[in-house]
């Protein structure tokens, strides 16, 4: 099924045999991303100006279409949006756009944004083999009924710190560092 | 593996998900300056070690990235109760174990 926020012209990463059919790994495109820091009061102010609810909830995301906000701390959010066009121009006009309207909107409250847009590369781990495969390198109980979609959490994936997200049952969304990317795709292409 | 339960986000959670931070309940002299080498040596520096039940600083580096406390009993290693920054230390007589498993 194709993600309205994720979208990956780019090619499909390679896994072991062993995996089985079904299950891939690429890397999406480029997207807009702001690390958001702040009370509840500024919190909502944002949800409204970005169009999703910034949740209040631990682990918890919220998304309307192309748009995305997930928990990271309990003052802590990233804020995840989809340009209408491919490439690093319109990430960067959507980026200038979507700040300016969010500082407008919080007017004088007491806040941190921050553009984080091209420190992270999204990974979408998706099919019936997901779940174990990730569970190679990450700590967490993948169970559905410990982990269910839309839970999203920062943990850690051997030594790299990533953004852990379950999209859907079988998908997952992996925000990692830019930098720790082929660490990722190399630790999951051998597990 | 440790588990160890996290107050901010809910959940237990591996324990290399976290670092120690040192005892805690140590508040910091409001007028530093007027404190002599002794005293200022005293307050960065001196610690109860306790054997036994102690109250220490946890942050949630790897997740929410929050300071909390906890109260670990350091023989057993055993985690007794969990509490949120700026909460009072709990009774660890009374305390539950909820922190621990």
């Amino acid at each position: 099924m194709p993600d309205v926020l994720f979208h990956t012209p780019a090619e499909t990463l390679a896994l072991s045999p062993l995996v089985g059919a079904g299950t891939s790994l690429r890397r999406a495109a480029l997207l807009v991303r702001f690390v958001f820091r702040g009370d509840a009061a500024a919190a909502a102010k944002v949800g409204a100006a970005f169009g999703v609810a910034l949740p209040q909830s631990p682990l918890a995301s919220e998304r309307t279409g192309e748009r995305a906000a997930l928990w990271q701390g309990p003052d802590e959010w990233l804020l995840l949006a989809r340009p209408a066009m491919d490439g690093p121009q319109a990430v960067d006009a959507l980026a200038r756009s979507l700040a300016g309207e969010i500082a407008a909107a919080l007017g004088e409250t007491p806040h941190s944004l921050v553009d984080v847009s091209e420190r992270h590369v999204a990974l979408l781990l998706e099919g019936p083999g997901a779940a174990d495969l990730l569970n190679a390198h990450v700590f967490l109980d993948l169970d559905p009924a410990a982990f269910p979609v839309g839970m999203v959490t920062r943990t850690l994936f051997t030594k790299a710190e990533i953004v852990l997200w379950r999209t859907s049952e079988q998908n997952f969304a992996i925000e990692c560092w830019s930098s720790f990317a082929p660490y990722v795709e190399g630790h999951l292409a051998e597990a | 593996m440790l588990l160890i339960h996290c107050p901010c986000c809910g959940v237990e959670r591996p324990e290399i998900e976290f670092r120690y931070g040192g005892e805690a309940h140590i508040a910091r002299p409001m007028q530093p300056a007027d404190l002599d080498d002794h005293q200022w040596a005293e307050f960065l520096y001196m610690r109860t070690n306790p054997k036994g039940v102690m109250a220490e600083r946890w942050r949630h580096v790897h997740g929410c990235g929050r300071f909390f406390n906890a109260l670990r009993d350091t023989v057993s290693d055993r985690f007794i109760a969990v509490y949120k920054t700026g909460e009072p230390r709990p009774d660890s007589a009374t305390a539950s174990g909820e922190g621990a498993r």
